[in-house]
């Protein structure tokens, strides 16, 4: 390990920290803009694994810190949806060795479908916070997380955002003391296993946990004083303190680094330290709304700073109490799907037969956009079918023929299998029809591995899932493979006529991504190599690594 | 350049270099031994759209992005990326396009990014070392002499037009 400066994203530091802190596995979907770190602890020599979904990667993680490990799990906002069922009891069991949880929320949407605030899913499934503000405390945090997590033995979550996440910063990197020794069981049936009578004491020992760390955080040095000016006072953490100081060069401020449990009384002081205490947050008022509660007087900012990112310009005007309407941002030349795209049929078939679309998360999504306008809901990961169902269950029948679900192949292993079981449980009186978009990537976060590639994060080859054998285990009526932009009419005969069934239908288009293609090839050709390698092998015990 | 802090923006569309270009120039700082924070936003960018990176370099560097008005240099790697861009730039601001350089003259003109970071190089006070060994720690070995020359054409470019 060297120790030389280096220029590294936060999502680059906080595998750096991973792999120094001796993390044994690091686990997550991949999501813009979490995406990177698990690519790059994997890259500099980490265990790294894509999950099906966010979910599932959570509870491997908790598997593993059961074990007396430390395990990293990262996801974009969104994907704390998914795995917030494991977080909130996670938070009751704690751990025997470390985890620790990355949430990369997308202030200003830049590719995500909402800009919900995780800083509320600390404080509702009660995990200690971090939030850096560049890529050295993205590495410093990382470290300290592992830390608060070994000592209080709870999940603690690191939250990142688009700009902490993205943006190049000089790190130094540290000596650090990786935990090691060998991980192995030990029984704890009242900690883990949460039926009524022993989850009601865990809740108990939770908040006794959660009232210690808060009392520890007072004094806390990654929490920052600057006294500057006395006349403001601004309350600040993460990226928006970068821009704060930048804007207010002068006032005093106070940095937050664990922003859960708040160091209250050290807040108190401080804003008790000066004229006028202003908070400057990005996303939800929720710093202003918890100071408040405890009785701190401070100003927020105005509802409209609440929508976007901030920047230096925004905290300038928020600084100066203008609310006046902003320059509207200037619009450069929006994404598009790829001219070589194999969904370009599917979607000007779909746009030509006036179908109702539900349609899912991914590159595809861009079918919304001239010429198509052929997609009709995106909500969340997997809801192409659910939604598809739904509709088809009361919309009149020549309405209801008209619907079809659509979803990539990665989002569908990551969520849509369960609204097929749904499909099949519950068909609509007119049958349905699922399209799956298979381009054997995961294309949108850049080109990803997922359980029906047959490979796993680093590329090689595992167990594969067959989404259309899966569809027919489960008793789907009508199962197709089909290149639609090698046959389009094809096609769009076989979209025709499975819409005037009253059948259960899943259409695979498949065509790898383009963008994808000659690596595929290529990891498809490596993986033959083994595979022969294996077949030929006198296990002789020479160190090929067989 | 305010307070020390040098503010450069990169723009294009997805799949010009605008990432490489800004991967780079914030190379070349951080060799200078200088504070450096590169901003841009991914995600959606390889499906076309445009793309810009902000870069900024100096003793010590505070938020990642260059405030509206404040670039000191605008580097536009597509032609018609020059006005949605044009708020970046401050007032006086050095505005780089491909315009500069006759494109006939790059032994490859994927390398347009390279040799507009030549043209920027005439405008920064970085010294050339620091930007070669940039070039070199950014591009595989086989682009390495293309890009050397598509930088010299830029920065003899900048340098011509300068006079």
């Amino acid at each position: 390990m060297t120790l030389d400066r280096k220029l590294l994203s936060g999502d680059e530091a906080v595998a750096l920290a991973a792999l120094d802190c001796g993390v044994a596995l690091g686990t997550g979907y991949p999501g813009t803009p979490s995406t990177e770190i698990l690519e790059e602890f994997d890259r500099i020599g980490g265990k790294a694994r894509w999950a099906p979904n966010e979910k599932v990667a959570m509870e491997v993680a908790l598997g593993v810190a059961f074990a007396g490990a430390l395990a990293l799990v990262t996801m974009k906002h969104v994907g704390l949806n998914v795995a917030s069922d494991v977080l909130f009891t996670a938070a009751y069991t704690g751990v025997s060795g470390g985890l620790v949880v990355v949430s990369a929320d997308d202030p200003g949407m830049a590719s995500s479908q909402n800009e919900q605030d995780n800083r509320r899913y600390a404080v509702a499934a009660g995990v200690p916070m971090l939030e850096p503000s560049d890529s050295q405390e993205a590495y410093e945090f990382t470290l300290l997380a592992f830390e608060i997590s070994r000592k209080w033995k709870l999940p603690v979550m690191l939250r990142m955002t688009t700009r902490v996440c993205h943006s190049k910063t000089v790190v130094q990197p540290r000596q650090v003391q990786p935990t090691n020794g060998a991980p192995t069981f030990q029984r704890d049936i009242m900690g883990r296993v949460m039926i009524p009578a022993y989850a009601r004491p865990a809740h108990v020992r939770l908040r006794r946990k959660l009232a210690e760390i808060a009392a520890w955080n007072e004094t806390n040095p990654i929490n920052r004083r600057t006294d500057g000016d006395r006349a403001l006072g601004i309350i600040t953490s993460g990226i928006s303190s970068m821009h704060a100081r930048e804007a207010a060069p002068n006032a005093s401020i106070l940095k937050l680094g664990m922003t859960y449990p708040l160091p209250l009384e050290a807040i108190r002081a401080f804003a008790q330290s000066v004229k006028r205490c202003l908070v400057i947050e990005e996303g939800d008022p929720w710093l202003v709304e918890q100071l408040r509660t405890a009785g701190i007087s401070v100003d927020g900012k105005a509802e409209m700073y609440r929508f976007g990112e901030l920047n230096v310009a925004r905290v300038r005007r928020i600084l100066a109490g203008d609310n006046t309407p902003e320059p509207p941002p200037v619009r450069g030349k929006p994404p598009a799907l790829c001219p070589s795209c194999p969904y370009h049929t599917v979607f000007g078939t779909l746009q030509k037969m006036d179908c109702i679309v539900a349609g899912d998360i991914g590159c595809y999504t861009l079918g919304v956009l001239p010429p198509y306008q052929a997609m009709d809901s995106c909500v969340c990961m997997g809801a192409s079918l659910g939604v598809g169902l739904g509709l088809r269950h009361v919309l009149p029948e020549p309405q209801a023929r008209r619907v079809v679900s659509v979803i990539g192949d990665s989002t569908f292993v990551h969520s849509g299998v369960t609204g097929l079981i749904e499909m099949v449980y519950n068909p609509p009186s007119t049958g349905h029809v699922l399209i799956i978009l298979d381009n054997g990537t995961t294309a949108m976060t850049g080109r990803q591995e997922h359980p029906a590639t047959g490979r796993t994060l680093n590329h090689e080859p595992t167990g594969k899932l067959r989404i259309e054998d899966l569809a027919r285990s489960l008793g789907v009526h009508g199962v197709y493979v089909i290149d639609a932009a090698g046959d389009p009419e094809g096609f769009e005969r076989l979209l025709k006529e499975r819409l005037a069934s009253n059948e259960l239908t899943m259409i695979v288009s498949r065509r790898p991504c383009l963008l994808a293609a000659a690596q595929i090839r290529e990891y498809e050709k490596r993986a033959a190599e083994l595979a022969t390698a294996k077949a030929a092998c006198a296990g002789c015990g020479d160190q090929c690594g067989q | 350049m305010a307070d020390g802090v040098v503010n450069v923006v990169i723009a294009g569309l997805g799949g010009q270099g605008v990432i490489k270009a800004s991967d780079i120039l914030a190379e070349a700082a951080f060799r200078a031994g200088l504070d450096v924070k590169k901003a841009e936003v991914h995600g959606m960018s390889q499906r076309g759209g445009s793309v810009t990176s902000d870069v900024r370099f100096g003793r010590e560097v505070l938020s990642p992005m260059v405030p509206p008005g404040e670039a000191d240099v605008l580097v536009v790697i597509a032609p018609d990326q020059v006005e949605n861009n044009r708020h970046a730039l401050k007032p006086g601001g050095v505005l780089i396009t491909p315009a500069l350089i006759d494109e006939k003259m790059l032994p490859n003109r994927k390398s347009i990014n390279v040799a507009l970071l030549g043209a920027l190089s005439h405008h920064l006070d970085l010294n050339k070392d620091v930007w070669l060994a940039a070039v070199r720690a950014n591009l595989p070995e086989k682009l390495h002499e293309v890009n050397f020359q598509s930088f010299e054409i830029g920065r003899a470019a900048a340098a011509s037009a300068a006079r």
